[in-house]
């Protein structure tokens, strides 16, 4: 009788160097590990050929490693699954539980925009949104409805936080002041901590609105794209001048005197703003905002403003830069404000594991004015999206369990071999809505982007980890961002 | 872990698990398990008093501190032990359904041929 022993083979892992420490970032759980000689030296006999365990043992033994610490290697790495009988099968993260409960409501408290930016989501060419015939601006009783519904789905979470949106947000303060008041005496009873936050195209600030966002420690996005000559470009309003010479007094003001809560920037870059650290040096300097973030335009291809591939290579160089700066920054003890990277670098500190690429349709929900429940703020006012509406009967379980069943990792079988889909899912329902006609598909657009980013931010954190490890200590408590 | 440092949480996790999974069995006259894990008892009814398959002083069954036909169930319903009895867990969840009191009824337990 012959005795069939089954050989070991590598995991699924992605490898890292930094400051001759090698790294391990476990792509099923999301974990990170530096690793020894030991057992670096395993992994790269496995990669060689599969071997049985004992094999591998004596050819560790032949590199000169005591035979116990050879065998305590390849136990360690066997246990957290770095290298495992080949039989395995691929670990994706399971479904949520039917009833998760809401943690986040964007309200879009109208549709409508002072500004004409060319590139919107939500009047460009490309939107979703279906407003004929719908309220522009949204009243009360859908407000009251939906802060209700979030109280009433949000059980068991202690903190819950409602984002103002737009259409321009600013355009419906009355509202927004209602519902802060309101939503918080019935956090109060419900003893849940309630935040708020919104996005603003920054125009119709005034000093009465700086002075409500402070008292209640709102805190505050702008939109904006950086210097004037670039914000200019697409930001305009209907009649095509620019915004940045009305917002940037009003902007300055509102930073200067919002002192409860970091003020952030977020740039869209397009095929004509693509300098990004130029854009983020004018914004932390000249403005001071605490953080700037840069998002490319969601556009189908071919679009004036939709960014061709070398221009991506361009920003990514860029990025590259900026990140390579944060991480300078943080080594020496010092908050630099790419937001990019603190989001990336939160959740690979907290070795998030996702099963959809954001809380859309799951802890989050947008409602316009309508009252149409829509995954998110993207998709607002879309019937073809709408998940229910807050009048009539709620969330749509049903309609909920189709948008998320679509949008799992498990469904997404390019997905599957890919080291960066613990952070990415797929990424974006909206932007995958806009390329391929379908939530569920996964941004193969971005993949060379996303995990050159990811393995990016990964080095990042591991010199961190290295060199300034009290650093990290921040993102303990830092929930990772939508 | 010596070959493996946890950096992030999730890592750190994963080591928790694995060392719980280490303190699940281990020989107590080794001094194993962590002490976090301490105080361990043994399960089964070694630690029930129950008499065991055992005799009295007389080496007979009728001084036991239980009938000795208890033994039947302890073997059968708690013991994680394979032991001399069909296993209640996964094959023979009706073996005792005629037998209410063991020292009346054991005579209608039945055999079984697996
Ligand atoms: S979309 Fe691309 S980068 Fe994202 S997880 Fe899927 S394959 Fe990876
Ligand atoms: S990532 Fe896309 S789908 Fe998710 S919340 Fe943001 S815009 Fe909506």
């Amino acid at each position: 009788m012959t005795a069939t022993v089954t050989p070991l083979s590598l995991g699924e892992f992605h490898e890292f160097r930094v400051e001759s420490v090698d790294f391990l970032y476990l792509v099923p759980s999301g974990g990170i590990f530096a690793v020894s000689p030991a057992g670096r030296q395993a992994i790269l006999l496995l990669r060689e050929q599969p071997l049985a365990a004992d094999e591998l043992l004596a050819a560790l033994i032949d590199r000169g490693y005591a035979k116990d610490d050879a065998e305590e290697a390849i136990r360690e790495l066997f246990e957290a699954r770095a290298i495992r009988d080949p039989r395995g099968h691929q670990d994706l993260p399971q479904e949520p539980v039917a009833d998760f409960p809401l943690q986040s409501l964007v309200l879009n408290l109208t549709n409508q925009c002072n500004l004409s930016c060319q590139y919107c989501y939500e009047f460009g060419e490309d939107k979703v949104a279906t407003p004929d015939g719908k309220p522009k601006f949204m009243s009360e009783t859908v407000a009251k409805a939906s802060v209700d519904h979030l109280l009433a789905s949000s059980q068991g979470r202690r903190a819950i936080h409602i984002t103002f949106f737009g259409g321009e947000t600013l355009m419906n303060f009355p509202l927004l002041k209602w519902v802060v008041h309101y939503a918080l005496g019935k956090a109060k009873e419900a003893g849940q901590y309630l935040d708020f936050s919104l996005t603003t195209n920054g125009t119709l600030l005034s000093p009465e609105i700086i002075d409500f966002l402070v008292e209640h420690s709102i805190g505050v996005t702008v939109s904006m794209d950086g210097p004037k000559e670039m914000h200019d470009a697409l930001r305009v309003y209907a009649n095509g001048k620019g915004s940045y010479d009305i917002l940037a007094p009003k902007v300055k003001s509102l930073i200067q005197k919002h002192n409860t809560r970091p003020i952030a920037a977020r740039v869209t870059l397009t095929q004509q703003v693509t300098s990004v650290k130029e854009i983020f040096h004018h914004l932390r300097n000249e403005f001071g905002f605490a953080e700037v973030g840069f998002a490319p335009v969601t556009a189908a291809p071919k679009r004036l403003y939709t960014i061709e591939n070398n221009n991506m290579d361009r920003i990514f160089e860029q990025f590259k830069e900026l990140a390579v700066e944060y991480r300078d920054w943080a080594i020496a003890g010092r908050m630099h404000g790419f937001s990019n990277v603190s989001d990336t670098l939160a959740e690979l500190h907290a070795g998030i594991n996702k099963s959809h690429p954001c809380g859309a349709g799951l802890g989050l929900v947008g409602v316009g004015p309508s009252g149409d429940i829509a995954p998110c703020h993207r998709f607002v006012d879309s019937d073809a999206h709408a998940l229910g509406n807050v009048m009539e009967g709620g969330l749509d379980k049903g309609k909920q369990k189709e948008f998320l069943d679509k949008g799992h990792i498990g469904a997404k079988f390019d997905c599957h071999s890919c080291f960066a889909r613990p952070l990415c899912a797929g990424g974006c329902h909206h932007e995958a809505f806009v390329r391929y006609g379908d939530t569920g598909h996964p941004n193969l657009h971005f993949c060379d982007w996303i995990r050159g980013w990811t393995d990016l931010c990964l080095n990042i954190y591991g010199e961190i980890a290295v060199k300034n490890p009290a650093f990290l200590d921040q993102f303990e408590q830092r929930k990772p961002l939508q | 872990m010596k070959h493996l440092k946890a950096i992030n949480k999730k890592a750190q996790r994963i080591e928790q698990h694995i060392a719980a999974a280490h303190g699940d069995i281990y020989a107590l006259q080794q001094g194993g398990g962590s002490p976090a894990a301490r105080p361990h008892y043994p399960v089964g009814c070694s630690i029930v008093f129950s008499p065991g398959w055992e005799v009295d002083s007389a080496g007979g069954t009728a001084g036991l501190c239980q009938p000795a036909e208890r033994d039947l169930y302890d073997c059968y319903v708690t013991c994680y032990w394979p032991a001399q009895v069909p296993d209640h867990y996964n094959n023979y969840p009706d073996w005792t359904s005629k037998c209410a009191s063991a020292t009346k009824d054991w005579r209608n337990i039945d055999l079984v041929f697996p």
